[in-house]
């Protein structure tokens, strides 16, 4: 039976919030230094990307969030036969609120009726927790913070669609995540990394394109039409020339993460979900000792 | 990188072009949603030394109070502009304003308000909580507090060094529409493929 104690675990998922919101990860900050050398010298887009890298240096010393949006929550924990659910999401919960109160989190959860803000980050949906089991005899906590800007230039398409010509194929995958790239701009604080759920009914279809997220900048694509049409996606799309914020320059996209869901035979959804650069996450185990290592 | 002292005036301002950077210092004055509608219903006079020849930054700041009653800024970054495409051009107009600044750009409306008026639209950079503000120095006043609340609230600020890009100007320029425009005929071109 696995065994953990509650404070110290509580006060470890706090640390795993602070890391998450004021340390972006370092593949993450690898990939924005190589769009940075990428971009022509005395161009908007490199000093965007000075500022940018700065900015990012700045909360990680200062331990203050890299972005006042910090998001909405989402966790994907993976747990071994036998640990309970409920107990973990309470830590969670007051992780979360401890984190407000040391100013890592702001207060983002909105009663959609009333208008009125809970105060503490917590309300219906947020933060946002998936549990799976698994084999391992540890637990393991992926947490990232997406922000409402990005969110927002997310979207759905159903195949096909007339309007672009996409079909019910790769092809026409390739096409509608070109055109929401497109219609994006810099809007969602562009660049951009696109976690892409192919299938799927409307929500699972998002949930995959949100889960791609959790995967490393530098990893390949298992499926190889996936992992092609990845790069095919991130080599093109860099091509549409909007560039940090939307100033133009050679970095749109800085990654493409597919994944696939089976569909109804009625259904072909393609959902994008949108991260800006502050693309923060981070993930913490918990082994049988009590231990914990983040990534 | 251009330099910009506020307060400016029109010649300085309709010298700059889309593209440009710049870094801000001098005294602006942050407005957002509920401040545009309050000025849109009364256009008080207390406002004209703040505003003219000054910037409105489109920025709904978290600030915090000291012992001694003063307040700094902890995080600001800017907010989205296109909310108030009603109103900006003619508040731009009656104060003087010589740039607004803020994200995502701005409409056809205030565009050709920039032009008539003399003044620019000035994109921050989403997401810089932290460097932005260290860029806001000091907090000299702030306006309507209790009737408008901390983040709508006019806070008269200095800032140093404070950077963002002109992405429409007063020639009509918009580097919104020129990036759009470039990047739909690509677009177009590799849908069609
Ligand atoms: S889109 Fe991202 S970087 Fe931009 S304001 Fe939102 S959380 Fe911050």
């Amino acid at each position: 039976m696995f065994q953990y104690d509650e404070k110290v675990l509580k006060d470890q998922l706090l640390e795993l919030i602070r890391l998450a919101a004021t340390d972006l990860p370092k593949d993450v900050v690898e990939s924005i230094q190589a769009a940075q050398q990428n971009e022509d010298e005395d161009s908007a887009a490199r000093s965007v990307f000075g500022m940018i890298l700065k900015n990012i240096e700045l909360a990680r010393v200062e331990s203050t969030p890299i972005c006042q949006d910090t998001g909405t929550n989402i966790y994907l924990v993976h747990i071994p036969e036998g640990v309970g659910m409920r107990k973990l999401t309470a830590l969670i919960h007051e992780a979360t609120a401890e984190a407000v109160d040391k100013s890592y989190l702001r207060p983002n959860a909105v009663d959609s009726l009333t208008g009125k803000n809970s105060g503490n980050n917590i309300g219906e949906g947020q933060p946002f927790i998936h549990f799976e089991e698994w084999d391992n005899d540890y637990i393991e906590f992926k947490l990232m913070l997406k922000g409402g800007g990005c969110e927002n230039v997310s979207t759905q398409y159903k195949l096909p669609d007339v309007g672009l010509g996409a079909g019910r194929d790769l092809d026409g995958v390739y096409k509608v995540i070109v055109d929401a790239v497109n219609q994006a701009q810099g809007l969602g604080c562009a660049p951009g990394i696109l976690g892409i759920g192919v299938g799927g009914d409307r929500s699972t279809s998002h949930l995959t394109a949100k889960s791609q997220l959790f995967r490393k900048m530098t990893d390949t694509n298992p499926n190889s039409d996936l992992a092609k049409m990845e790069s095919k996606l991130l080599a093109d799309l860099n091509e549409l020339g909007v560039g940090p914020m939307g100033f133009g320059g050679k970095t749109t996209i800085l990654g493409v993460k597919m994944g696939t869901m089976h569909r109804l035979p009625a259904s072909f959804f393609v959902s994008i979900s949108y991260m800006c650069w502050a693309y923060r996450r981070h993930s913490m185990i918990l082994n049988v000792k009590g231990e914990v290592t983040y990534d | 990188m251009i330099n910009l002292q506020l307060p400016i005036s029109e010649a300085a301002i309709r010298e700059l072009k889309m593209g440009d950077e710049v870094l801000i210092s001098g005294l602006m004055v942050t407005a957002r949603d509920a401040a545009h509608k309050y000025i849109h219903e009364n256009w008080p006079d207390w406002l004209k030394p703040v505003m003219e020849d000054s910037m409105i930054y489109h920025c709904g700041p978290v600030v915090k109070q000291h012992e001694d009653g003063s307040w700094s800024f902890v995080a600001a970054g800017p907010t989205t502009s296109i909310r108030e495409e009603p109103y900006e051009a003619a508040v731009m107009e009656y104060y003087k304003v010589r740039a607004v600044i803020g994200k995502g750009g701005m409409g056809a409306k205030t565009l050709e308000g920039l032009a008539k008026s003399g003044g620019v639209y000035l994109h921050a950079i989403g997401g810089l909580a932290a460097s932005l503000a260290k860029s806001v120095v000091k907090v000299h006043d702030v306006y309507m507090l209790d009737e408008l609340g901390v983040p709508e609230a006019f806070w008269h600020i200095e800032v140093k060094d404070f950077p963002a890009v002109v992405t429409m100007d007063s020639h009509g320029g918009s580097l919104h529409k020129a990036i759009k425009a470039k990047s739909d005929e690509v677009a177009k071109k590799l849908i069609s493929e």
